[in-house]
């Protein structure tokens, strides 16, 4: 329409005559005039913000780079890690905060950290801690017995919103309670209370024994927080906001970390800065980066065409390009576990003939060749075997398909038919592939008579929403990375209490699991868990799969990383160099 | 002039009053509870009621449009739900990635156009009006997405020449001033942040941009060919005037018209195409924060931006509108 348009206008229009060609020039002229005056006058008031001596580019000293530039899958959900079960957020924060309590790297082991070294009463009751000397916050407070006590109080003390499932996750599911409940699933809370003794060690009081209490003091949502400046950037909520939103959780997290915060560009990056007073060995690059590719696809051409250092959760038909062209393939120690779950509830499944036929049926050693990354492990109980309490003489069920036959007659079913439900359109770390891992295992069942018929649903809201929150499914697959070495954060979360998931009522096995979270000692722990999971696998709720192993993939130039089963990465260690 | 700017501001005011009421409903029509999406599945009743009471999400709707109304007219956009951040705020941090990267591929598109769907039309029926005509026909059919893949496959991936994507090196430690980084590079001085954002910026724009120029090619290539054949131009022609006169002040002026109100038109196209190429280079632009918000479903930022976005493309097609008046003088007249 336009067209005509033009078209009517111009076969009337009179060409214009401009007497003077010059005067578009000198308009031109003025009009240039003033915006490189606008410009230069802008350019005065926009100072270059960067240090003397600039880091741009790369950096000079000895070929190596002063930037580590990591590719994450999204932004964290803030800054303060108490509020935090995400792993993008601990991989920030691991950074900026420390615990009392870490990990010898590469490994479940604990190791000291913030404190030095620590004893526990035989009671199991109370911990006392000798903190490292001379460690100060990064904005110049000591770090103190005083500050210990503080951020165990802080946690204490949180009221509210802050108290809520998706906030002080960590905190409720191991303190089981606040100084105040403000929500009535929760329960008289774990911590009695600390004290900061004279000789500068401090001692917390726990109201009843918990095994895995120093273990868990490894997550980074227990990390040393300077509680002076959370107060002053309203990090703890107090009016009735969203604490995860406050200043001091997006903009002015202070810890004792190897970097401090810089900067946080939402749906970019975040940059952190070499902590030049860290007590410990200091970071060898000058910045350290978390940029966000939410795509997996994207970030592995990010870190070919050298835009990023690394990533983390490399899909398993990556690794071997990346591996020929010369990048650095890591694999992190599994600790986590895939299963096949079974609903106990639905018909022919309450029959433990049943469920041993399909634990017959499988074959796991085909299953990982098929589907999984090189290097996993087939699984024989509902954890990895570097869990305290893993089991080596537990009950097993070879791959036998006229075994999982005769006990299907056995059990009066010629042949059963059930729903088996798998997610799409997601990877996780101990289930790269669902849909892979489906076709894979049905064809097993198949061949033993047992027909399935596929439900296939997206990840959130709907699959988890059916497994867990309804009884209407049969098998379905499913896992759990863990979070810290205590199996009570392995079966303790699958069958520690009644569940649409599984469909059983087991009050013997419940009562076990809850018993064993008050042992007091390792070794206590150690065979007490061998003996529930045993007790497990006789009842043989689900078939436990298999461990698979998640990769990380760095440059060339890249060392020092060392990979951590329970993602204890820091990275003061790591150098970059061009290559 | 001043009364057609007047009066399609006053114009503007009103088309944002009715889609602000319709935004509000719209967006509260959305299936979901936006406190459950913030506190997460296994919410407590008192952790939503908290988050309602404090979002006024408890107060009749009719209440809560007024409440709105009240707020906007003083220039209070509220706060996102889901990060806290002042809805301006964010705008300010992120609409300028996208507006930079739209601004790229038009200059693009308008730089490469024009004197293409010129000379297509100066040489008509040769291998360039031929090459132009098809080209053109497969950058309209060819998915800005589908193009976006391609481009950071080939010349990123497999020939790195270009970043595979962000805004900026992680590396560049730049200052950020309006957030339009390769104006904050010229700045600040920092030359090598500024050129390293247009490095960035080369692949998005060619993407994005694929679809504009398509279409200024098309556009102005058959607007000069009708403007060539009239009465005009050969009377100019008879008098002797040389060519590259005739060219620039009978030719391409009156050709040109047409071609700016493509451009108007376009602004939308590239604003939604945007987030399409935002998505495929991981840009933080308006795109993926829309839809985050979306998925979240926060309400302040939703109503927020997208009357943001209707205000900006209103403004651009008045700005069009306003440069007929230096392109063709009659429109002033009238």
């Amino acid at each position: 329409m336009s067209q005509s348009q033009s078209q009517s206008q111009s076969q009337s229009a009179v060409p214009e005559q401009d007497p003077s060609s010059a005067r578009p020039t000198r308009r031109a002229f003025t009009l240039a005039s003033v915006a490189t005056a606008g410009l230069a006058t802008l350019s005065a008031c926009a100072e270059s913000q960067r240090d003397d001596g600039g880091s741009g580019g790369s950096g000079d000293d000895g070929g190596g780079r002063d930037t580590f530039v990591f590719g994450g899958s999204a932004d964290p959900d803030s800054l303060d890690p108490v509020f935090a079960s995400d792993g993008e957020t601990f991989r920030v924060t691991r950074q900026i905060f420390e615990g009392l309590v870490s990990t010898e790297p590469g490994t479940t082991e604990l190791a000291p950290s913030l404190a030095s070294k620590w004893e526990a009463s035989d009671d199991g009751l109370s911990y006392t801690f000798t903190l490292q000397d001379g460690v100060t916050f990064s904005n110049g407070v000591p770090f103190d017995a005083a500050a210990v006590v503080a951020n165990f109080e802080r946690w204490y003390d949180l009221r509210g919103l802050a108290q809520g499932e998706d906030l002080a996750y960590y905190y409720r599911s191991i303190f089981r309670g606040f100084r105040t409940n403000d929500d009535p699933a929760l329960g008289e809370s774990l911590y009695a209370g600390s004290t900061a003794n004279p000789d500068g060690t401090v001692t917390v009081n726990l109201t009843r024994p918990f095994a895995g209490f120093l273990a868990s003091l490894t997550l980074p949502a227990f990390a040393m927080q300077e509680t002076g400046a959370v107060e002053a950037g309203g990090g703890n909520g107090a009016d009735g906001s969203d604490p995860r939103q406050s200043a001091y959780a997006t903009s002015g997290p202070v810890g004792t970390g190897p970097f401090t915060f810089s900067a946080w560009e939402r749906g970019q990056q975040v940059t952190l800065k070499r902590n030049d007073d860290y007590w410990g060995e200091k970071a060898k690059v000058a910045t350290a980066v978390v940029r966000v590719i939410g795509d997996g696809t994207a970030r592995r051409q990010a870190l070919q065409n050298g835009d990023i250092d690394g990533y983390d959760l490399v899909a398993p038909a990556d690794v071997e390009t990346l591996e020929s062209s010369d990048f650095q393939i890591q694999n992190r120690p599994a600790f986590n576990i895939l299963y096949l779950g079974i609903n106990q509830a639905y018909a022919p499944l309450g029959d433990l003939k049943v469920r041993q036929a399909i634990a017959h049926a499988i074959d796991k050693e085909a299953l990982i060749g098929n589907a999984l990354p090189e290097g996993t492990k087939p699984a024989t109980q509902f954890m990895p075997d570097n869990v305290i309490g893993w089991n080596e003489d537990v009950t097993t069920y070879e791959y036998d398909v006229d075994k999982a036959k005769q006990l299907l007659s056995e059990a009066g079913q010629s042949g059963i038919d059930v729903p088996f439900n798998y997610p799409t359109g997601v990877s996780r770390p101990y289930m790269p592939n669902p849909e892979t891992i489906y076709n894979a295992i049905n064809q097993q069942l198949s061949a033993a008579g047992i027909t399935t018929t596929p439900v296939a649903e997206q990840w959130t809201p709907n699959y988890l929403g059916t497994v867990q929150g309804t009884t209407q499914h049969g098998l379905h697959l499913l896992g759990w990375t863990g979070d810290y070495n205590d199996p009570d954060n392995f079966i303790g979360v699958f069958f520690g209490a009644a569940t649409n998931e599984w469909g059983f009522n087991d009050p013997g096995l419940f009562e076990a699991l809850a018993d064993a979270r008050t042992v007091t000692s390792e070794s206590e722990q150690e065979s007490t868990y061998q003996d529930i999971n045993e007790q497990i696998m006789t009842l043989l709720p689900g078939i436990p799969i298999a461990s698979p192993v998640p990769s990380l993939a760095f440059a060339p130039g890249v060392e020092g990383y060392t990979a951590s089963p329970v993602q204890d990465e820091v990275w003061n260690t790591v150098s970059v160099s061009d290559s | 002039m001043l009364t057609l700017v007047v009066r399609r501001l006053g114009l503007l005011v009103v088309v944002l009053f009715g889609l602000s009421l319709l935004l509000f409903a719209w967006v509260r029509a959305l299936p979901g509870d936006p406190a459950r999406a913030l506190l997460g599945e296994k919410a407590t009743p008192a952790g939503i009621a908290a988050i309602n009471e404090r979002y006024g999400f408890d107060q009749p709707v009719w209440q809560q449009y007024v409440t709105y109304l009240g707020r906007l007219l003083r220039g209070d956009f509220g706060a996102s739900i889901n990060t806290g951040q002042p809805v301006v705020q964010t705008f300010t941090e992120r609409f300028p990635a996208t507006i930079e990267l739209a601004l790229a591929a038009l200059l693009l598109a308008i730089a490469v156009g024009i004197p293409l769907g010129y000379l297509a039309a100066r040489r008509r029926g040769g291998w360039l009006d031929h090459l132009v005509v098809g080209g053109s026909l497969l950058g309209v059919v060819v998915p800005v997405f589908f193009l976006a893949v391609i481009l950071k496959y080939v010349l990123a991936i497999e020939l790195g020449w270009f970043p595979t994507s962000g805004r900026q090196d992680a590396r560049i430690d730049a200052t950020h001033v309006t957030n339009f980084y390769v104006l904050d590079g010229l700045l600040t001085r920092e030359w090598d942040a500024s050129w390293d954002a247009l490095v960035h910026l080369v692949l998005p724009a060619l993407a994005l941009g694929s679809i504009p120029l398509a279409i200024i090619v098309r556009i102005t290539r058959a607007s000069v060919l009708d403007v060539l054949g009239d009465d005009h131009v050969r009377t100019a022609q008879a008098k002797g005037l040389p060519r590259a006169i005739i060219s620039r002040r009978h030719v391409l002026r009156n050709a040109l018209l047409p071609v700016s109100t493509t451009l108007g038109l376009q602004a939308g196209a590239l604003l939604s195409g945007a987030v399409l190429t935002e998505t495929v280079f991981s840009i933080n632009g308006i795109g993926s924060y829309l839809f985050d918000a979306v998925t979240q479903l926060d309400y302040p930022v939703l109503q927020g931006f997208i009357l943001f976005i209707a205000v900006v493309y209103a403004l651009v097609n008045l700005v069009v509108d306003v440069s007929y008046g230096f392109i063709d003088p009659r429109v002033r007249v009238s």
